[in-house]
């Protein structure tokens, strides 16, 4: 049984959850205080800069909002035109085959040297490791400049070196079939590095025995490489498989410097398209409509990456 | 021969095979790096003669000199250090600031905000530029650094990444120091803070390099010429239809390399840790 007075004593341990008990002074109130203060810059930031321009943008997203003068409400007439319109089709086209291209070239490379890196009968293990990390300091962009450089028709080294094998490649940035696998394989030079850190990551975690107890069991190189290194690689190649083409929807910088979208409109891409409607053309009612579409795109691999890695953590725990 | 001998034949085989694979994929990521230093210090007739060269036959300094004079660069590389180091700076500290108060307070409403910052981890910046740019022109901050910096003084995953880690921090410190009165502020500053300095190097690097190289954002927020950054400024060199002046090209793109690579070889495991930790995501 409570009386009353146990009851009094027992509130101050409930009462600390909730707040603003003892009003702007004391330590409830300081407590309120503390949040606030802590929260509000990020808050701010966040709020004003993710949170509203998320909301405005869908509002843009109906109108015919061109930056100045009236906006006019026009209902689904943008989304429409962005999955009419032959030439955002071809945008959209173009990111796929980019992603067809980038994601598993970049994934396949990244994992085939972390596999190689995390061999302990390679020699120099540190020093290659090292070196094939450097594409990651360097910015798409100056990765541009530089293949650019090396692929020049007139002027380029590997051109030339490949001429000396009777390979003659020609202007790539210029030809419509080869530019986009060019902008693409550039990315792909850029980003390996990245994956091939969280695949070494991922395999530093596969326990030693594992392989040991396989060895002991009769497993050849084959099956433990199947059974243990790519069994267990499996949420690590999720995640690198998503996030490689989440970065492959976002390709932008090497094409913006490399072709701007051309030959023909081959390298246009989507993000390509939402720069030229939305900053060059002023079309923002229409590029929002279309960023719309890449950030309902993005979220949804977001979503399905999540949904598998907990499916595969439920697995593991089974 | 015995099957021993054959084994360890075979294996020693299999490592050389590998390591010249190895080597041969090394060399050939390398070298478009080796080529932007080399190609900085070449004189512009042999930087555009045929055949090419992989070696300058003679060392100059004319294209760093040149990409002085081409472009207002000293400008741009105090604006890639103001803006990619403002961000930095502000987002460590208000990002550190509401992760700590996400791990270690629990009040009313921190669970949806959670929840919100998580959602936001995946929306693509690109998708959000044109409002982005409209709030920014609001401002009136076009052509600053304002608008190159606030907008990133705090992101969501720096947040949940530096959650992530005060959760990880064992609470008995903060505690102890409660008890002893410590308000929230000074167990931040004194305690929790010190402790997650691993962490916050990592998520600075991330940072760092991130905005360093980026070319859309200070691309759209700044038209001024003086404004722009080295990577959005060096895109003024490409200029269509005319010879492209590869030379003074590599020796800007040099020089946006060099604070990289300095972090990079000062802070190598920190690099490798941001990117195996947003892995780990």
């Amino acid at each position: 049984m409570t009386t009353d007075a146990q009851s009094a004593r027992k509130r101050p341990y409930r009462t600390p959850q909730r707040l603003g008990g003892n009003g702007p002074i004391g330590p409830r109130g300081r407590r309120r205080a503390t949040i606030v203060v802590f929260m509000l810059p990020a808050l701010a930031v966040l709020g004003t800069f993710v949170f509203w321009p998320m909301v405005d943008a869908f509002r843009l997203s109906f109108t015919d909002a061109s930056g100045f003068g009236r906006e006019e409400n026009v209902g689904l007439e943008n989304y429409i035109r962005v999955f009419t319109d032959p030439a955002i089709l071809r945008a959209m086209g173009n990111t796929a085959i980019y992603a067809l291209i980038f994601t598993p070239a970049a994934v396949i490379v990244a994992l085939v040297l972390a596999l190689a890196l995390n061999n302990p009968r390679l020699p120099l293990r540190g020093f290659f490791r090292t070196w094939l990390f450097l594409p990651f300091i360097v910015s798409l962009a100056v990765a541009a400049f530089a293949w650019q450089y090396l692929l020049d028709p007139q002027v380029g080294l590997l051109n030339y070196w490949l001429g000396a094998f009777g390979l003659k490649i020609g202007n790539v940035l210029q030809d419509p079939a080869l530019a986009m696998p060019t902008v693409a394989l550039i990315a792909v030079w850029k980003s390996f590095p990245f994956y091939m850190i969280v695949f070494l990551a991922g395999l530093q975690d596969i326990p030693q025995s594992l392989y040991e107890a396989a060895r002991v069991d009769g497993a050849g190189a084959w099956a433990r490489f199947r059974h243990i290194t790519l069994a267990l690689l499996g949420n690590t190649t999720g995640f690198v498989l998503v996030v490689a083409t989440i970065a492959a929807l976002q390709a932008f910088d090497q094409i913006y410097i490399l072709t701007n979208g051309g030959p023909y409109r081959s390298t246009q891409t989507v993000v390509m398209q939402i720069y030229e409607s939305g900053f060059k053309n002023l079309e923002l009612g229409f590029a929002s409509a279309l960023s719309y579409v890449l950030l309902v795109a993005t979220l949804l691999l977001g979503l399905a990456q999540f949904v598998l890695s907990s499916r595969r953590a439920k697995d593991a725990v089974k | 021969m015995s099957t021993a001998t054959r084994n360890v034949i075979s294996r020693r085989a299999g490592s050389a095979v590998l390591f010249v694979a190895i080597a041969a994929v090394t060399a050939m990521t390398v070298l478009p790096i080796a080529i932007i230093v080399l190609t900085a210090f070449k004189p512009t007739a042999e930087v555009n003669a045929f055949p090419p060269t992989l070696f300058p036959s003679e060392w100059t300094l004319d294209n760093l000199a040149r990409i002085f004079q081409d472009l207002p660069f000293a400008r741009l590389i105090l604006n890639s250090f103001v803006f990619a180091g403002g961000v930095t700076v502000f987002a460590l500290l208000f990002d550190s600031l509401a992760a700590y108060v996400l791990a270690r307070i629990d009040f009313r409403g921190s669970r949806i905000l959670l929840i919100a910052i998580i959602a936001s981890l995946m929306i693509p910046f690109q998708a959000l530029l044109i409002p982005v740019y409209q709030v920014i022109a609001d401002l009136g901050w076009i052509n600053t650094y304002w608008a190159l910096i606030v907008p990133r003084a705090a992101d969501a995953f720096g947040i949940f990444f530096l959650r992530q880690f005060f959760l990880s921090l064992p609470q008995d410190l903060d505690s102890a120091a409660r008890l002893d009165g410590a308000s929230e502020a000074r167990i931040y500053w004194s305690i929790a803070l010190p402790n997650a300095v691993p962490a916050l190097l990592t998520l600075g690097v991330y940072i760092f390099v991130n905005n360093w190289n980026d070319l859309l954002w200070p691309l759209v927020l700044t038209t001024d010429a003086e404004m722009g950054t080295i990577t959005s400024g060096l895109t003024q060199l490409t200029g269509p239809g005319g010879i492209i002046p590869f030379g003074v090209m590599m020796a800007g793109s040099l020089i946006a390399l060099v604070p990289l690579a300095v972090i990079f070889l000062f802070l190598q495991r920190r690099f490798v840790a941001s990117i195996a930790s947003t892995g780990l995501k």
